[in-house]
């Protein structure tokens, strides 16, 4: 059939809507895409650079033999082996890591926790106290280190003065293998609750006082109130300085490196009595930067980034069963 | 008349209540100042140690109030050669404003994009962001070391400056939080008016930032100043040393002088006080100007 087409479209129509789709509609957005993309450039190139690849190099490095002053020589899961296998030190410092961490994480929530309750309260004066509970999170922990070495001294430190005016005996704390960790902890709950105790007071204050006063008409106790109004209604907050807690306290470095350092400038001696203060992150750190084994560093510091990890994934998977979010969902 | 009467009717029951308030009051303030007490003694002892000649130093019973006041300790310690204060402060900061001048200028264009512009894949870098801020960084330690010393950097301030000219997740994700608070209708407007976008950003939000950009660079400023890995493991010269690795090396350099080395701890702390103090009642202007909470 010979049919010839008769365009009833207006030619101008045709033009227009041809225009808006290259230049117009699509253009603009295209233009909107590239500022977009100006505005965050330099972010992406941080992320490639100092996020992305360092990752994916962390892989290459860990299977790697690598003192810098060489190139990498291949070496496939030797370092892991080394690590694991053949190393005493190693598992001693992950024992000290877990230990310190087994007692710092819940100490730190708990003071900070209580410090949040006493401060949540309206009286005269208040920023007072919380100025006075925070100050100590501002010192350097090097400064903080240096103090707390001071007053943990065994002989004649303010700590065991005050021990023994107790009538409690003295404890060796940084020069005892059995106190030097708790002798950590104890510096860590001083300097650390500050801002878990804030981020705990903000989540105070967003509970409603309409719960209270409905539980307290139905007879509940203080007691009682905090455990079935305040704790649920904070489970998010606890579960953030849980997490957090976790990922800061298995990397622990200043506190340890700088009371280990009274016995050892060069790095190459025991940190604390009997290695109790070799932390993990003190362990990588020599390796990496004293022995220039950026290999086996790597291979520790994917173990535990791994570690992290999956920690990390257990505590979320679970914390649908016990973080409560206002309006009802439920967490991831 | 009719007042007197409403007063005498008053039940006498509400001056006990009275009462009762003001004994919890009082235990409220007891408990309050008992704790603060123990939270500051280790301050109130870095302060009075480094006043206090060395004799009194460990002393049984201790010594609670120096006699005489050594204020002569501070001039020991910071012009010891085991303690140049004056280089390790001009060192501190000079890369510490650098660094922090980086993640104001850096962050305020990133955050910006992130909140009022729109492009592909913004929500999935968004995310992204969020998650390397719970990244260990002990992951990302060793290759970042390694390719500064590709770079041939290591030995100098520049791998503690130069990465902060390229955005930090965790001042993005403040200042993000922030520009979105602030009005649509500003922006709108200016766009609809053909304004550019570099425009409406320099002029107009820019100046409706400001304080989350000073809560952002206090935060920075005081972090930059108290972290202990970076500067140890990219200076190797010890005159480039910062405030403190000074202080950290101080102690095996000057043995048991206790009353020395706190006054050199104070002088690294006493600028972060002064800061915080400072810094304290613009975080207060600040969200009060805005209505903004949260920040």
């Amino acid at each position: 059939m010979n049919k010839t087409f008769n365009i009833d479209v207006p030619l101008g129509t045709v033009r227009r809507s041809l225009e808006r789709s290259i230049h117009g509609l699509s253009g603009r957005k295209i233009r909107q895409n590239l500022t977009g993309y100006l505005f965050v450039f330099p972010w992406i190139v941080s992320l490639i650079v100092f996020t992305a690849y360092p990752m994916i190099a962390s892989f290459y490095f860990s299977m790697t033999n690598y003192t810098i002053l060489n190139p990498p020589r291949w070496v496939g899961l030797h370092n892991f082996e080394v690590m694991l296998t053949k190393d005493p030190l190693y598992w001693k410092s992950v024992y000290n890591s877990a230990y310190y961490a087994g007692l710092a994480v819940p100490l730190q929530l708990i003071v900070a926790l209580a410090l949040a309750l006493l401060l949540n309260q309206k009286v005269q004066g208040i920023g007072f106290y919380r100025t006075a509970y925070y100050l100590p999170s501002l010192m350097p922990t090097v400064a903080a280190t240096l103090l707390w070495m001071f007053l943990l001294d065994p002989r004649l430190g303010l700590v065991n003065a005050g021990l023994t005016a107790l009538g409690l005996p003295r404890l060796g704390w940084l020069r005892s293998a059995a106190w030097s960790k708790p002798a950590l902890v104890l510096m860590a709950v001083w300097s650390g609750s500050g801002w878990r105790m804030l981020i705990f007071l903000a989540a105070l204050k967003e509970i409603p006082q309409a719960l209270h006063e409905a539980a307290m008409i139905d007879g509940a106790n203080a007691w009682q109130r905090f455990r079935f109004v305040t704790i649920p209604l904070l489970t998010p907050a606890i579960f953030f300085n849980l997490v957090m807690g976790i990922i800061d306290s298995f990397q622990v470095f200043a506190s340890a490196f700088v009371s280990a350092g009274v016995s050892d400038s060069a790095g190459m001696g025991s940190a604390g009595p009997l290695n109790s203060l070799l932390v993990y992150m003190l362990l990588l750190y020599r390796y990496g930067f004293r022995y220039f084994e950026m290999g086996q560093a790597s291979a520790m510091a994917l173990a535990l980034f791994v570690v992290l990890v999956v920690v990390t994934v257990l505590l979320v998977k679970s914390s649908g069963r016990w973080v409560y979010y206002e309006g009802g969902g439920r967490g991831v | 008349m009719a007042l007197s009467n409403v007063r005498r009717e008053r039940n006498p029951l509400l001056r006990v209540r009275g009462l009762r308030k003001k004994l919890s009051l009082g235990w409220t303030y007891l408990i309050l100042s008992a704790v603060a007490v123990i939270f500051l003694i280790p301050f109130y002892w870095l302060v009075i140690t480094s006043l206090k000649p060395m004799d009194q130093v460990f002393t049984d019973p201790p010594t609670w109030v120096p006699d005489p006041i050594l204020w002569s300790n501070y001039v020991d310690a910071l012009t010891s050669p085991a303690f140049p204060f004056f280089r390790l402060l001009k060192n501190t900061l000079f890369y510490t404003v650098l660094s922090t001048t980086g993640v104001v200028v850096s962050c305020t264009f990133i955050a910006y994009g992130f909140a009022r512009l729109d492009f592909w894949g913004k929500d999935f870098l968004f995310g992204v962001t969020l998650s390397t801020m719970m990244l260990p960084s002990i992951v990302t330690l060793i290759p970042t070391y390694v390719l500064f010393r590709w770079f041939g950097w290591t030995g100098s301030y520049a791998p503690l400056i130069v990465p902060y000219f390229f955005g930090s997740a965790f001042n993005i994700f403040l200042l993000r939080q922030f520009f979105i608070t602030l009005p649509w209708e500003l922006t709108d407007a200016a766009r609809v008016d053909g304004a550019s976008e570099f425009y409406i950003f320099s002029r107009i939000m820019l100046p409706l930032v400001k304080p989350a950009i000073l809560v952002v660079a206090v935060f920075h400023f005081m972090w930059t100043w108290n972290d202990l890995m970076g500067p140890l493991i990219y200076l190797e010269d010890s005159t480039q040393y910062p405030l403190i690795l000074g202080l950290s090396a101080f102690q095996t350099r000057f043995g048991v002088e206790w009353n020395l080395m706190m006054a050199a701890s104070m002088s690294v702390v006493f600028p972060l006080l002064v800061l915080f103090f400072l810094a304290q009642r613009y975080f207060i202007e600040g969200v009060v100007l805005t209505g903004l909470k949260g920040v």
